[in-house]
């Protein structure tokens, strides 16, 4: 296995929004960083850096994980997943529509780590049955326009409209 | 928010990985899943020569029932100790659970790691005192089982020797008769605690007896308040919450006085202890003040 022996540096080989992918990455730099140095995925939005605000979150083998408090060097081997690749695959169309219909948005730099939180959230059927529970889901994605209640609505309304369309 | 330069490796065993402590002494540091540690790195709190990365090594990870004992492995998530296994034999765990910080941190952060960094503020030590855990460490010769009571020493200060790992916690299966109970009181869900109450007694005909208050967020670390016990097991209700008095010592900060946090112990220990006396173990889901 790579990165077995200490180094200031190492290579790193992951799955990148459904693309294999190769690279170098210093080890202090955070998977935020790699992903939007070395790929140019700045949806991958860079709020506080230390966990608090939510907006870098992206998918890390499946779960919404902060890429500020995973190094990148521990992509290795992962699949990780941004804004980018859910938007392109189109499996979050149907919430992206819900928060443009709803105004769940102003200036849009939380909306990224917005959509990663509750795409994982929607995922879980069980998970996201109330408003009190997406309001727990989304307690660590700080918003500073909204007031949040435009983007429980969309959530809401793109979890009902998933359950009738599974009807 | 830059972490300054270090060295990483990822050992994929756990020998490797006390080989590499060993090695590197103090300026080595175990990363399991850095949620507290890579944030600290990031302020520049924190400034190790080398960070030994514990998720590639394969065992430590995983929840598991057996004689009367159940063992969670040290790098088990903090989301995945949320199994139906502790659901039942150990709900104080699955109550404490959804108070642990946010999802994206619970898909990454570790009971392990939370225990070994003994943030006086978090929930999972509170709960390894009220709930009579061992801790389970191995070092570069020989593995140690050091009890709950004995691990937690002060701030961010544990038990644990330069160069041993966290492995596992074992948590005894309560018997039929026993109850829990769980409180925490923050300004959001998520945040830090301003103060947290993890318990656990066997309930009988006379009331409550072997009654464990561990409180959390009111000292250097988690404490178990003894007189306090012994006062409600007593039915002294009053006389408990006077005894956190002398068995509290809240920190004072700029926005929470201590005499603000000893107020809200006494509030939390109210609630909890007439819900494990009267019968109804469930929490009732307070999650701000």
């Amino acid at each position: 296995m790579a990165s077995e022996s200490p180094d200031r540096e190492h290579a790193v080989a992951f799955t990148l929004n459904g693309e294999s992918v190769r690279t170098r990455v210093p080890s202090r730099m955070h998977l935020g960083d790699l992903l939007r140095g070395s790929f140019g995925l700045t949806g991958v939005h860079l709020g506080c850096e230390h966990g608090v605000c939510g907006a870098c979150t992206i998918l890390v083998d499946g779960r919404a994980v902060r890429s500020c408090l995973i190094l990148g060097v521990q992509a290795d081997g992962a699949t990780v997943e941004t804004v980018e690749g859910l938007t392109e695959s189109g499996r979050i169309k149907d919430l992206q529509d819900a928060f443009h219909t709803r105004n769940a948005l102003q200036c849009g730099y939380c909306t990224p780590g917005m959509l990663v939180t509750a795409a994982e959230l929607l995922a879980d059927e069980e998970a996201c049955s109330s408003r009190d529970d997406i309001r727990a889901a989304i307690s660590g994605n700080y918003c500073r326009c909204t007031g949040y209640h435009a983007i429980v609505d969309a959530i809401a309304a793109t979890a009902e409209a998933r359950r009738e369309a599974a009807k | 928010m830059k972490a300054p330069d270090f060295a990483y490796a990822r050992p994929a065993s756990l020998d490797a990985a006390l080989a590499l402590l060993a090695e590197h002494g103090t300026d080595a540091v175990p990363l399991a899943g850095g949620q507290s540690l890579v944030t600290a790195l990031n302020m520049r709190l924190s400034a190790p020569g080398l960070l030994v990365d514990l998720n590639a090594i394969p065992g430590l990870a995983g929840v598991s029932e057996a004689d009367g004992v159940v063992r969670i492995g040290a790098m088990t998530r903090h989301r995945d100790v949320g199994t139906a296994l502790v659901r039942e034999r150990l709900p104080l765990l699955a109550a404490a659970l959804p108070h642990i910080a946010h999802p994206a941190i619970r898909n990454r952060g570790t009971i392990g790691g939370s225990v070994a960094l003994a943030d006086p503020a978090t929930e999972w030590p509170a709960c390894c005192l009220a709930a009579g855990a061992t801790i389970v460490v191995q070092g570069p010769k020989a593995a140690r089982r050091i009890a709950a009571n004995d691990f937690f020493l002060g701030l961010y200060t544990t038990a644990l020797e330069p160069g041993e790992i966290v492995t596992a916690i074992e948590f005894p299966v309560p018997g039929p008769d026993a109850v829990w109970g769980f409180e925490e009181l923050s300004r959001r869900h998520g945040d830090y605690a301003l103060v947290g109450l993890a318990a656990t007694a066997k309930r009988g005909a006379s009331g409550l007896t072997e009654l464990r208050l561990a409180f959390f967020g009111v000292a250097d670390r988690p404490v178990l308040a003894v007189k306090a016990a012994a006062a409600i097991e007593a039915g002294d209700v009053a006389g408990a919450k006077a005894a956190l008095g002398d068995e509290l010592d809240p920190p004072d900060d700029p926005v929470t006085k201590a005499a603000t946090r000893l107020h809200l112990a006494r509030v939390v220990l109210g609630r909890v202890a007439a819900r494990m006396r009267d019968g109804s173990v469930s929490e009732e889901g307070h999650h701000g003040i």
